[in-house]
């Protein structure tokens, strides 16, 4: 069982970084829906809310490694230009997408919104953990603030599972691949 | 009456408004500077070529760079101007949240080529 280093990366991106993002951000929602929504104070303990600062702080690393993976390391091995005269397309994920009115639109539409509406997440995700931390107990004394977060961090979380959505269509239709071969379990023969 | 806005409850704000308003205006000045770059980028050869600051990521390094620098400054003198001020924050809200959804349909390339 073997995979190619830069397979690798792309799942570390996609289901390390991103699809880890998107089940925490789930995760935040709802204690934003309760901040938010919950008529009475919600009582926490000082242990609940080092806990809640930590989560929202490691919910915007994974957001900004996951952007920043996918734009520098990923990103120039799917577009990268074929030389002259190559046939095989397949280490050239944006070019073998293109080659065919069956799947251009993977790229033209898929790539092109997801290299910027991914961008969203780690932006509206820092906004939303620096309000919630800097205002911690006194947010219940400002409703406005409140509805304003949770509507960004819903569209932090539908700008992430689009980008999230679009990456694993077209990993599926021009994989990223190449590199040098990692041998994970060496197989027996039957 | 709503307990949560009660200003005469023990639970009565201390801080003001204004922190977080910054915040979240500058989060959709940013989004909204990533779209339009990135809009212009797909239009303009002249200033797709002055946004490629990382060769193998093209112009993307730029649009994203850019807009994050835009969205850090605005965020720095937004914060310094509200930090001790009580603002409107629904008003602020609703345009945040406008920008954010005209940056979303400003990235969505069928709409893109409408220009």
């Amino acid at each position: 069982m073997e995979i190619t280093a830069r397979a690798l990366w792309t799942l570390v991106h996609g289901l390390g970084f991103g699809a880890l993002y998107l089940l925490a951000c789930s995760g935040a929602l709802v204690q934003i829906y309760r901040l938010t929504t919950s008529a009475a104070p919600l009582e926490s303990t000082p242990g609940q809310e080092r806990f809640l600062k930590f989560y929202l702080c490691a919910m915007c690393v994974l957001a900004w490694v996951a952007v920043l993976t996918g734009a520098y390391v990923i990103y120039p091995w799917y577009r990268a230009t074929p030389p002259p005269g190559t046939t095989d397309l397949s280490i050239f994920p944006q070019r073998l997408l293109m080659s065919s009115p069956a799947t251009v639109g993977w790229h033209s539409l898929g790539m092109e919104w997801k290299e910027h509406v991914a961008w969203f997440a780690p932006i509206s995700i820092t906004m939303v953990t620096f309000v919630l931390i800097r205002y911690g107990r006194d947010l219940r004394n400002h409703q406005q603030l409140r509805s304003a977060v949770l509507s960004f961090a819903v569209i932090s979380f539908v700008s992430a599972g689009s980008a999230g959505f679009f990456g694993a269509m077209i990993n599926k239709y021009a994989p990223v691949q190449g590199g040098p071969t990692i041998q994970l379990i060496q197989g027996e023969e039957k | 009456m709503n307990p949560l806005n009660n200003a005469a409850s023990p639970d009565a704000s201390v801080l003001t408004n204004g922190s977080g308003a910054a915040a979240i205006l500058s989060a959709g000045i940013g989004s909204f500077a990533l779209a339009v770059l990135a809009c212009a980028g797909d239009k303009l050869e002249a200033v797709k070529n002055s946004l490629i600051f990382y060769k193998p990521t093209g112009p993307l390094s730029g649009v994203t760079t850019t807009a994050i620098l835009i969205w850090l400054v605005a965020w720095g003198i937004l914060e310094w101007r509200w930090r001790n001020r009580t603002v409107g924050v629904g008003l602020i809200s609703v345009i945040a949240l406008g920008l954010l959804g005209l940056s979303l349909m400003l990235t969505f390339p069928p709409v893109v080529d409408l220009f």
